[in-house]
């Protein structure tokens, strides 16, 4: 009981001191091209959330992912770009269009298993790139979509500098990371993980399958769309790249870095990746050829990623420090009893 | 009329390079249910040993394409032993995730070694072939001539040598391949080596008319990949039939419906199939 109360306190802190620097980090980051490269990361990583759900919690493969951010990206870009709506209303609509997708998508993928789903998926999100890239006439084909305007303000509060700009994408970030934490939590959460542990099983035990990965994959787009349309306002320009395959794997690299079925994964597996990007840009062309052998690596050796790793190391020191408590314990104990055998003699 | 049969051409060139690679993809996946995402990036190194072969040490473009061959045998293995081997008994999502990685590996390689730049195979027979009205380059013949020589000779290894036999024996029960003494790894080396000399020999025979850069595998084995699920996973007639099927379908597409979508086709054909039959068309007890 005691040691419950010292965990959740321990937490809070934790909690309570990430977000202080998450708040100060304009402050002191030394420079703005930092702020620039956390911005973006927070922006990938409220996606990587949503592959950790369908990946981590859940236990499929979904290569879409990189489409649904481009469908994200291209649906607020174009609303704001196009018809002069407001950022504010572009940005659910992106999350509800890919969202109202990915359902759409689901009912078919899910009827397919193993690899089949993966592949699926895989030319689920070709077709969203080859759509994105050859409809010119709406999306600009290959020149992509140019002068995105930024996100509305709200009252006085506008999103004009580097910083307004860090806050908003942080806000949602952590609107993401809350929600995930408490679908992990939950039982929706527990369910999805006994989907991934055994569908059958899970179906014996009254589970609707389908209807729970269906579940996932929709909230997980919804992530995904909003990642998008935030991308779109942040960075206003977009190409078809941002839809193709190659962000996905991407994604999957990060989501692996930092550990997948974690609620820290996502952001730590992000920041490091995208932080290792920026300091690696002198050997930019090397950078793929590193991070490919080590999503071998990672995935041969450490399937839990950095979070994961973490995680075996802290139980496995409780663990010995545990028994060494109960070993100093019995060793008084066994004084305490010669003690007594003495004073009987 | 001269235009359906032109096109038609184009489609058996187009599925004759398809079914190289995809007979590879299937043969490993029977063999290790490994859905081998680097196969693609295989074909276009294949590529480049050809054409640098030819370009750089002058070599006759058969001799070329049998170095390439050699070449990406002891490549294939290579990556059977340092990452599928490792992988054997991890979670099938966990194959596929290292699988790209080798992907990614592979293709930035290539644009480290040797840059972005589009190159071209020298053509040694562009000379133009006219028969019965339909105007042919002689390396289109070259290509469905080659593959169906290569699929030939794939059938006689297969069926009538003992070696090429294992690889059946295996793909059809793994236990009991390995029961009456059939080397599990060996018969892994052997079928990751003659997969990459295939998809080596479709880099060979494409290179003079389409072009050799580090991001040519990836369009192609997103193709093989829907052509092995229409096929049946791991099915050897099935890859064939799709090769030709999407073959034909993309080029006859491209000209009586829409030349801008044509790579779209191949992804809807395969959402069509599993929307209809989650399964795959000719899928072998699989689900």
């Amino acid at each position: 009981m005691l040691d419950g109360m010292k965990k959740s306190n321990a937490k809070l802190i934790a909690y309570g001191v990430l977000s202080v620097v998450a708040i100060a980090f304009p402050f002191i980051s030394p420079n703005r091209y930092y702020l620039t490269v956390v911005t973006l990361g927070f922006i990938y990583a409220i996606a990587v959330y949503g592959l950790n759900l369908i990946v981590g919690y859940l236990g499929q493969l979904s290569l879409a992912q990189a489409g649904f951010f481009g469908l994200g990206a291209y649906v607020s870009g174009l609303l704001s770009l196009k018809l002069h709506l407001s950022f504010w209303i572009s940005l659910p609509m992106a999350a509800v269009v890919t969202t109202l997708v990915a359902l759409l998508v689901g009912l078919i993928s899910f009827r397919t298993r193993g690899h089949y789903f993966v592949i699926f998926t895989l030319c689920i999100g070709v077709i969203i790139n080859l759509v994105i890239e050859k409809w010119d006439d709406l999306t600009g084909g290959v020149r992509g979509l140019i002068g995105i305007p930024r996100p509305t303000s709200i009252g006085p509060i506008d999103f004009i500098s580097l910083e307004s700009q860090y806050y908003l994408v942080l806000l949602f970030l952590s609107l993401t990371i809350f929600v995930m934490s408490r679908i992990a939590s939950s039982l929706v959460g527990r369910t999805f993980k006994s989907i991934h542990n055994s569908e059958e099983l899970a179906a014996t035990l009254g589970i609707n399958v389908m209807r729970n990965k269906l579940l996932a994959f929709g909230i997980a787009a919804f992530f995904t769309g909003i990642a998008g349309a935030l991308f779109a306002g942040y960075i206003r320009f977009i190409g078809p790249d941002i839809s193709n395959p190659h962000l996905t794997f991407e994604l999957l690299l990060f989501l692996l870095i930092g550990g997948q079925a974690t609620i820290a994964g996502p952001l730590v597996g992000t920041l490091i990746a995208t932080g290792l990007t920026e300091s690696l840009q002198f050997m930019q062309e090397y950078r793929m050829v590193v991070f490919g052998a080590l999503l071998i690596i990672i995935v041969k050796f450490f399937p839990g990623g950095l979070v994961g790793a973490a995680m075996k190391l802290k139980t496995k020191i409780e663990k010995r420090m545990n028994k060494a408590n109960k070993s100093e314990d019995a060793l008084s104990k066994g004084e305490n009893h010669a003690a007594k055998n003495r004073g009987f003699n | 009329m001269n235009l359906l049969i032109q096109q038609t051409v184009n489609g058996l060139t187009l599925g004759s390079i398809y079914c190289l690679v995809a007979l590879g993809l299937t043969l490993i996946y029977g063999i290790m249910e490994v859905p081998n995402f680097a196969h693609g990036h295989l074909y276009m190194v294949g590529g480049y040993v050809t054409f640098f072969m030819m370009t750089l040490y002058g070599l006759n473009y058969w001799v070329s394409a049998i170095i390439s061959g050699i070449v990406l045998a002891v490549l294939g293995v290579l990556l059977e032993r340092l990452v599928f081997n490792p992988m054997r008994n991890s979670p099938s999502s966990n194959k596929f995730i290292a699988a790209v990685g080798a992907m990614m590996f592979l293709e930035a390689s290539a644009r480290v070694l040797w840059g972005s730049d589009f190159r071209s195979i020298p053509a040694i027979y562009d000379n133009v072939v006219v028969m019965g009205g339909v105007r042919l380059t002689e390396q289109r013949l070259i290509i469905i001539a080659g593959a169906v020589i290569l699929m030939v000779a794939l059938y006689v290894f297969i069926k009538h040598t003992m070696i090429g036999s294992t690889i059946e024996a295996m793909a059809q029960n793994r236990d009991g391949a390995s029961l009456v003494g059939i080397d599990v790894n060996r018969v892994a080396m052997l079928t990751f080596a003659v997969a990459s000399i295939l998809a080596s020999a479709a880099a060979s025979l494409a290179g003079p008319i389409f072009l050799v850069y580090p991001g040519m595998g990836s369009l192609i084995i997103m193709k093989a990949f829907v052509i092995i699920v229409i096929g049946g996973m791991g099915s050897i007639p099935g890859a064939v039939l799709g090769s030709f099927i999407l073959g034909l379908t993309e080029s006859l597409g491209a000209t009586y419906l829409s030349s801008n979508y044509k790579d779209v086709v191949a992804f809807a054909i395969l959402v069509l199939i599993l929307s209809i039959k989650p399964s795959g068309l000719f899928a072998k007890g699989a689900r």
